[in-house]
């Protein structure tokens, strides 16, 4: 069993469906306020999708300054695993724990439809329930979801595997059809689609549930 | 002494601007011919408090250092008034 902490800032709103998504997977998840300092003494963190401060000045940018990102920050360094859907990614990247940054859709709309990727990389705490290679259907939802970085990084994520899912259809112009990244360590990750709307079939699609049952699988002492 | 700070944050040249993309097309469509290369960024005004103008570009350059602007994505200019 694995206890996972749902990072709420003001302004997320898939909080809810990532919490039921880690307990249908068999975790156990509770909700840790932007206000706080701790997590809880969770095993793993998800900050959820949303739009953090209104995405005033940059999505994310505000919402890296955070108390509760000091804890997220210290947590990451020691190895913890930690997930950013979405506006969680684009917090990551602007925390500096994930590489680049997420600008506007190249086609300026906001993208909220299902898309599919491939799971590139499999040795990570949230993705390891994959097979490598394994093509999913899961939503995106967003207006900044262009993932950018300057071609030496992109090289760099490419050799070392950090590529962890990739766009086949790539719905917003993002570099190199990147859908999400790890950190060096592999064990900080940020995906720009939602997993958690689409983990199980009465949401239409079940591809995303391998997100949160790898968190469970994953064993405790990883990190 | 507090001084006005004028800070433009700008898309670093080079990356798609889809923004400025449009607004350029647009401009064409209206009639302006000629319009190239249109970006779109910030305009940030700021009073800071400083012991002079030095110090207060200095300031404001740790701003957005940390926060105004991306450095994997923007560029920016500081203008002190005074």
């Amino acid at each position: 069993m694995r206890r996972v902490a749902v990072v709420r800032f003001p302004g997320s709103n898939c909080e809810e469906d990532t919490l039921r998504a880690v307990e249908r997977a068999g975790g156990e998840a509770f909700y840790v306020w932007h206000r706080d300092t701790g997590l809880g003494g969770a095993d793993a963190v998800i900050l959820p999708g949303g739009f953090s401060y209104g995405d005033y000045l940059r999505s994310g940018a505000i919402a890296r300054f955070s108390p509760v990102m000091a804890a997220v920050q210290a947590f990451a360094r020691e190895g913890g695993p930690v997930l950013g859907i979405c506006n969680g990614f684009q917090i990551l990247c602007e925390a500096g724990l994930l590489p680049g940054a997420l600008l506007r859709n190249a086609g300026l709309a906001f993208t909220s439809r299902p898309v599919r990727c491939r799971v590139e990389q499999a040795a990570t705490p949230f993705t390891c329930a994959y097979e490598p290679g394994t093509v999913v259907t899961i939503p995106v939802a967003n207006g900044d979801g262009r993932y950018a970085a300057d071609p030496g990084t992109l090289d760099r994520l490419e050799a070392e595997g950090r590529v962890v899912l990739r766009y086949l259809d790539n719905p917003n112009g993002s570099a190199r059809d990147i859908a999400g990244v790890a950190g060096d360590g592999g064990t900080v990750v940020g995906i720009m689609p939602h997993p958690e709307r689409a983990d199980h079939s009465l949401l239409g699609a079940a591809d995303g549930a391998g997100f949160f049952t790898s968190i469970v699988a994953a064993p405790a002492g990883a990190r | 002494m507090t001084y006005r700070v004028h800070v433009r944050v700008i898309p670093r040249t080079g990356l798609l601007d889809p923004q400025g993309q449009a607004v350029e097309h647009a401009l064409g469509a209206l009639g302006f011919a000629g319009v190239r290369e249109v970006r779109i960024g910030k305009a940030i005004e700021l009073g800071v408090e400083a012991a002079g103008p030095a110090q207060a570009r200095e300031a404001a350059r740790a701003m957005c250092d940390r926060l105004l602007a991306n450095p994997v994505t923007e560029d920016y200019e500081i203008e002190v008034e005074g």
